[in-house]
């Protein structure tokens, strides 16, 4: 019997005769010639207990927990209360569908209602959809918006962008027949303003896509120069946050002149959990509205006259509109928003500057500690957020020889970047003690070799 | 009555609540940023409101008490899959050696969530009789998109990138034809037969050396077993196209039969339906992507790969003895569809319900499902039509257009009025080729009892229909809110919260 099947074998017997079957085989029948030919091959059912056993045996073969942890790059570990996981998984969240039924909804939509407005309030736009997969699907999606709104097939992106949201909208960008340029980074770590300038000129680009802080953790705004020259040449300018809890210290990239702000949202209380489920978010200003993809929640009234809230503007959506949808995507990332959002109004304002601002102070810390190693520096000085780009020589090696030493040390940008193979990116956050960067420090001493960096 | 009971106010938007300084403390206060970044970086508001924890718990707890899930009572949506959500595949996902792993974690220090995701891969290629799934795809249209752009390379490989077409039944979820259109595929909607299914005639009228793939789910939206599959898919291959497989109804067909055998290229399979990974809300899902052996090479990056540790000892599982790496290198791969390699708490979930089933119980699984759709189908005809009245798979389709034409209340009504007996509605006007549809799936995880009970407060909904049409087109009126006004909400879009003054 399958594992959480309430039939008895009388029910079942019931059941067939009331429709008129024999068997449970005679009502799955199925011709002799797609009828499976051999048993299924997985492992035999096990009672719970024994799930749990396995299950704990499979995660003790990750080893990482010993380590201390420098890593980032897209992915970020912060402090998360309880509360969240208690709130969350009560089974009426967790166990709802999409609310399309409103009237017996209405929780979760104002929960995401909630979310909608936070991120409005963290990026300055005007509206936010539902959530979206991740940060690099609403890259993807965001600029299909774009795309969408200038008519133009051709996307200008900073390869001070995630090298893996880079990745993703090339994968997108195969089936839309749209060209993806990359920008050039300059010596400091910043996307390079006049290469920029220069490629707009022609006004082909249906965006300039910019990350801030950047994959090297670098602030790397528009300035009111060039803010000025991509709005004359009708290029869209997309904001990517990868690290969401920058907007408790930077400024909303609103503020520097991005129409469209997509971005990841995991650092606002979802598990690290090997890469997923995260949240992606979408915002932009208020005339790409229609243009948005996927759900979103409007407060409207009910018959009653109470305000009451539903998912609105579905003629955008796949379910209405099929293959002239503005998107086709239909399952989104509810319940990551969910802790978002309970992470967000836990934190408050108080919270959440005050852990941008513990983020500034650990890394500044790492940054001065790492750079007092011989043959260890930083490759920019330029202001950052909670990343650190560290010269140690050969990087993969570095970071091999640092693991020993049970540190992990970050992630080598050789991987990204053949031009940085001699760099690490290393993050701190809020979690990262003085004794973990006591603990690299006395590390690197050991593995970095002085004669190899110039 | 299990909803949300009506005298229960809606909490105050958690932006009118709080006061500054009042939120609980979970870090140590910092610096001022000033002391790190320049000013002019730095942002000067930040209007989010304080609040203690205590406020945060109760206005999060009342939001849940006014949201209605599989927790609280029968969730027949079709094509969803409401089935329960068992607790210990949350526990183990959350286990800390899980749930901490940093997506970068060097591969020698992962092992136990490569063998997770490993695991999970061989047995749904076993299952599903694919050569390989790839478990980066992040929900069933995501995996759609990628297996459509899969299918556009493997043409542009093989210099066949005049394959412009897809085929798409107008049984078909909106997602197929939305995830075609963002692939640059021209989309051929072709129309079901009297039988509500599709005929090899119709699809070979439009059949040529521009079919690319054709998308099709069996059983259908209606419920029923395409029995004609091996002859389509046979017509599709003869003219060099692929065949896809909507996994969204897969909860009807394990043990029983498989999508590579039934003639299918490339699939999907929802997670999030089929393995009872909890909807949570409308996601996050999970959307393995599985293919046939000549499209391995052009699945998403990266996979995992196996190598066997050269160790001896007792191999129960696909994972023992083999250690692990995520291999980027595919030269072939369409490339990533997602941030990291896959919703792996996800993975966990479903390979736990693995596990708690075996082959027999994932057979039994489907069989049940079939039973309860049936049971239902049965019992639901005998006071309203049911347009295809014969054996159906895991759901069924009833019409209301009887019922409308003589009272007035539509398949709308039925489901607004279910709202206030405690349930939650059927799919309603999908497919849309049936008029005043209600698309019901019960799961194998209700009772009979659940069923029979549900089948008499509907019979009681469609006898009230004919003696006071009014009370169930006021319907719902038990809920903490009412019809709501769609089109104000469309016209006048109040997308978000503003501070006022």
């Amino acid at each position: 019997m399958g594992a959480y099947t309430p039939h008895t074998p009388q029910e079942i017997s019931q059941m067939l005769e009331r429709i008129g079957v024999g068997s449970l085989e005679e009502l799955l029948a199925v011709s002799p010639e797609i009828a499976p030919k051999a048993p299924l091959d997985v492992v035999p059912a096990m009672p719970e207990y024994q799930i749990q056993r396995r299950m704990k045996a499979l995660a003790a073969r990750n080893r990482a927990d010993d380590y201390a942890s420098f890593l980032g790059a897209g992915a970020y570990r912060h402090y998360a209360p309880p509360a969240i996981a208690a709130l969350a998984m009560r089974g009426e969240f967790l166990t709802a569908y999409t609310p399309y039924q409103a009237e017996v909804s209405q929780g979760y939509l104002q929960a995401i209602y909630e979310w909608q407005s936070y991120i409005c309030l963290l990026t300055g736009m005007e509206i936010a959809n539902a959530s979206v997969y991740d940060g690099a699907t609403a890259l993807a999606e965001g600029s299909i918006m774009a795309i969408n709104a200038t008519g133009r097939k051709r996307l200008l992106v900073s390869r001070a962008v995630d090298p893996r949201y880079r990745a993703v909208l090339h994968t997108y960008c195969g089936g839309l027949d749209v060209e993806v340029d990359e920008i050039a980074v300059g010596a400091d770590g910043r996307t390079d303003g006049a290469s920029v300038r220069a490629a707009i000129e022609a006004k082909t680009y249906a965006a300039v896509v910019l990350q801030s802080p950047n994959f090297f953790g670098v602030i790397d705004e528009i300035d009111p120069q060039l803010r000025a020259s991509i709005e004359s040449s009708g290029t869209v300018p997309i904001a990517v946050i990868s690290e969401a809890i920058s907007l408790g210290a930077l400024r909303s990239p609103a503020q520097w002149g991005a129409q469209i702000v997509v971005g990841e949202a995991q650092s606002f209380g979802v598990a690290l959990a090997y890469g997923g489920p995260y949240v992606g978010f979408i915002a932009s200003t208020g005339e790409h509205m229609r243009r948005i993809p996927g759900r979103l929640v409007g407060r409207s009234l009910d018959n009653r006259g109470q305000e009451a809230y539903t998912l609105t503007l579905q003629a955008r959506e796949q379910h209405i509109r099929r293959e002239k949808a503005t998107s086709n995507i239909c399952t989104n990332q509810a319940h990551c928003a969910l802790i978002a959002t309970i992470y967000l109004a836990l934190m408050g304002a108080s919270g959440l500057r005050d852990v941008a601002g513990l983020n500034l102070e650990r890394s500044r810390e790492l940054a001065t500690a790492v750079s007092s190693v011989p043959g260890v520096s930083l490759r920019f000085d330029v202001p950052f957020f909670n990343e650190i780009v560290v010269r140690v020589g050969n990087g993969a090696e570095v970071l091999a020889a640092l693991q020993k030493h049970g540190v992990l040390g970050g992630v080598d940008l050789g991987r990204f970047y053949p031009e940085y193979a001699d760099s690490i990116l290393m993050t701190a956050t809020e979690l990262t003690s003085t004794g973990d960067i006591a603990k690299l420090t006395a590390a690197l001493r050991e593995v970095v070799h002085v004669a190899a960096v110039r | 009555m299990s909803q949300p009971s009506a005298n229960s106010s809606a909490p105050t938007l958690i932006f009118e609540t709080g006061a500054p300084g009042r939120a609980t403390e979970y870090v140590e206060r910092s610096r001022p940023h000033t002391e790190y970044l320049p000013q002019e970086l730095l942002r000067t508001e930040l209007p989010l409101p304080d609040n203690n924890e205590l406020d945060v718990v109760r206005h999060f707890t009342q939001l849940s008490q006014r949201t209605f899930g599989i927790d609280l009572g029968f969730y027949p949506l079709g094509s969803c899959t409401m089935k329960y959500n068992p607790r210990v595949n949350d526990a183990m996902a959350s286990l800390p050696g899980f749930s901490e792993l940093h997506p970068y974690t060097p591969d020698d220090l992962a092992q136990g969530s490569l063998a997770v995701m490993y695991e999970l891969e061989r047995s749904l290629s076993s299952v599903f009789g694919m050569a390989a799934f790839s478990l980066n795809p992040s929900a069933g249209a995501h995996a759609e998109l990628a297996a459509l752009l899969v299918a556009k390379k493997y043409f542009k490989d093989r210099g066949e990138s005049k394959r412009t077409k897809v085929i798409v039944p107008d049984t078909a979820h909106g997602t197929n034809p939305a995830s075609a259109a963002m692939c640059g595929f021209k989309v051929i909607s072709i129309p079901s037969d009297a039988r509500g299914r599709v005929s090899v005639e119709e699809i070979e009228k439009v059949l040529g050396d521009d079919t690319a793939v054709c998308m099709m789910t069996n059983p259908n939206t209606l419920g029923l077993f395409e029995d004609h599959i091996a002859e389509i898919a046979a017509a599709v291959h003869r003219v060099g196209g692929l065949m896809y497989y909507d996994g969204a109804n897969a909860n009807a067909i394990m043990g029983n039969v498989r999508p590579g055998d039934m003639g299918f290229d490339l699939m999907h399979l929802n997670t999030h339906k089929t393995f009872t990974i909890p909807h949570g809300g409308g996601g996050a899902g999970h959307g393995p992507l599985g293919v046939a052996a000549h499209l391995v090479d052009f699945l998403p990056t990266p996979v995992v790969r196996a190598i066997p540790d050269g160790k001896s000892g007792l191999r129960r599982a696909p994972s023992d003895g083999m250690r692990f790496e995520l291999d980027f290198d595919r030269p072939k791969s369409i490339g990533p569809m997602r941030s990291f390699w896959s919703n792996f708490a996800h993975a966990v979930r479903a390979l736990s319900y693995l596990y708690a089933n075996g082959a027999e119980g994932l057979k039994s699984v489907s069989q049940l499902a079939v039973l309860n759709a049936n049971y239902l189908r049965v019992g639901v005809s005998e006071f309203l039509s049911t347009p295809y009245p014969e054996i159906c798979r895991h759901e069924f389709v009833a019409s209301a257009q009887d019922l409308k034409k003589e009272t007035g209340v539509r398949a709308l009504d039925i489901a607004k009025a279910l709202l206030d007996r405690g349930y939650m509605a059927p799919t309603v006007y999908f497919p849309l080729i049936v008029p005043e549809c209600l698309m019901m799936e019960p799961t194998e995880t209700e009772s009979k009892e659940t069923l029979d009970i549900f089948i008499e407060a509907l019979r009681e909904i469609v006898e009230t229909a004919k003696s006071d049409p009014q009370s169930i087109m006021a319907a719902p009126v038990r809920t903490v809110v009412g019809r709501i006004d769609e089109t104000r909400a469309a016209r006048q879009p109040d997308l978000r919260w503003r501070q006022s003054g």
